[in-house]
């Protein structure tokens, strides 16, 4: 087997990981999403939202003023209060001297699903009881429905004068802005990096009416049970809020102030489908994966944890473990599992959120479970699927992050323990 | 409305667009900015929600008269004289 390829990158084109700030369903910081996962805690909860009625979704209950004004909160968006909640809680984690820190080398580069629906449908609903009158219409509609709001919200928050915007990847958000992050890094452009993805999804109707006409929206009696990916009754997409923002640093600058080092980013890719504006494509998925192998010099059964993107569609699923299959089957030691089980589908923030479930395993050598996996889909059939039980394994070295999203986007992150 | 109700109703206007002041001390004579945290998309707020919940218009050309409390209470109270409470 040859030299992994990031082992000969000089520290100064090494990217890791330093900090970590969250807001899940189910947990409020790391330590609470991580011990929910190995729980099999979920974060699902009948939900109301206007037009659409009843339903069901994942929503957070972070504390939004930890880290924000309650005019800021008013002014700006859901989007926004996510983000600024956990990228400060990031940098907390982070150990960094902000206030020595120099500003205008540090970006904020966020990726999101949609941005500006929540805002539009709301506004349309106030000046409906002015008789659509539009001198009633908010002033804050522009500032708040740009397409950088929530990465510039932050960087406001912060006072972040570096480069700071949104990255627009409908469901692999979350990887595509950890991997703006690291391209930025690389090339000098900033030293250190927010960077990530963020949800408030679950405030616009449109998505969850639009998964219904699809026929692509969960229900189930029992909430915590919706979201189901690769069980045989799985029946659509549970929608959720939530973000996940990281710290990112060139290796030599986290050595030099001493950070604890969570893990470094030894391989990414990102590759489209041309084939469907939603259908995924099962040989573009392994393709990308196997990019991202290619990229780390790593081989598939060097992966010690898959973290699917699976959303609980019928469809979806099976092509994404088809993929999975074309270039896994044969890696012994590698673990699949599925965090969108838990807490749905957290759009944007998935990607992101999915993966730092997973990082601890570096450390604890647990992988966490698939919940609500009863009677496992013959198409979703994968060796080493964790589902039920968390999975005390030998040694947690690779983790292998898969987000993808419509009109085909596929994206794969592979994360290194740091050693 | 009578001047003690208009003021009453911006004070509820201000404690929504502005919920991390403490508007106890508020000072009617001095300007709103030299007290609170306002800028000029707050101020907008204040046209706004006057708009909204009073179906009062204040033209662009009168926002200066919406400087302080007095002021505010001063040039709103013919507008509002046939609204009520």
């Amino acid at each position: 087997m040859s030299q992994p390829v990031f082992n000969a990158l000089p520290e100064s084109q090494r990217i890791v990981i330093t900090g970590i700030g969250l807001t899940a369903p189910n947990g409020n910081s790391l330590g609470e999403f991580r011990a929910a996962l190995l729980e099999g805690r979920s974060g699902v909860q009948p939900y109301e939202i206007r037009y659409f009625g009843k339903t069901i979704a994942g929503i957070c209950n972070f504390e939004v003023t930890r880290h924000q004004s309650k005019k800021d909160a008013r002014r700006g968006t859901r989007a926004g209060s996510i983000g600024i909640y956990c990228a400060n809680e990031a940098l907390q984690s982070s150990g960094i001297d902000w206030e020595n820190t120099d500003k205008t080398r540090v970006g904020v580069y966020i990726g999101v699903t949609e941005h500006g629906n929540v805002e539009t449908e709301t506004e349309i609903y106030n000046i409906k009881q002015f008789d659509y009158d539009t001198k009633y219409w908010t002033h804050h509609h522009n500032p708040r429905t740009v397409a950088n709001n929530p990465a510039g919200e932050i960087a406001l928050n912060m006072g972040v004068t570096g480069p700071h915007y949104t990255i627009g990847a409908a469901c692999a958000a979350g990887n595509a802005g950890i991997v703006q992050a690291v391209q930025m890094l690389r090339l000098g452009e900033v030293d250190l990096a927010f960077a990530g993805g963020v949800s408030e999804s679950i405030h616009t109707f449109g998505i969850f009416a639009g998964f219904a006409s699809q026929g692509a929206l969960a229900t189930h009696e029992d909430p915590t049970k919706a979201s189901r990916p690769f069980d045989k009754q799985r029946n659509g997409i549970v929608v959720a809020e939530g973000g996940c923002v990281y710290v990112l640093e060139r290796l030599d600058d986290a050595r030099r102030r001493g950070a604890s080092i969570i893990a470094e980013i030894v391989g990414y890719a990102i590759n489209t489908d041309a084939t469907d504006f939603v259908l995924p494509n099962a040989e573009r998925q392994a393709q990308c994966m196997q990019m991202a192998l290619q990229r780390a010099g790593l081989a598939p059964e060097q992966i010690d944890i898959v973290s699917t993107h699976a959303t609980g569609t019928p469809n979806g699923d099976s092509l994404e473990c088809a993929a999975i299959r074309e270039v896994f089957d044969h890696s012994e030691k590698t673990w699949i599992n599925n965090a969108k089980s838990f807490i749905g589908h957290s759009m944007g923030a998935a990607g992101a959120l999915e993966l730092a479930g997973n990082l601890p395993a570096f450390q604890d050598r647990v992988v966490h479970p698939t919940i609500n996996l009863d009677e496992l889909d013959p198409d979703c059939a994968l060796r080493g699927l964790v589902y039920g039980q968390p999975r005390e394994v030998a040694d947690v070295t690779y983790i292998l992050n898969n987000s993808f999203g419509m009109l085909g986007i596929n994206s794969a992150l592979i994360v290194k323990r740091f050693s | 409305m009578a001047p003690e109700e208009i003021r009453q109703a911006i004070i509820e206007i201000l404690e929504d667009i502005a919920p991390d002041e403490d508007l106890s001390n508020l000072d009617d004579s001095v300007s709103f900015r030299e007290q609170m945290e306002l800028d000029s998309m707050d101020f907008l707020d204040i046209v706004m929600e006057l708009r909204k919940r009073y179906r009062v218009q204040v033209p662009e050309e009168d926002y200066p008269q919406l400087a302080s409390m007095d002021s505010t209470v001063k040039y709103l109270e013919p507008k509002m004289v046939n609204v009520a409470v």
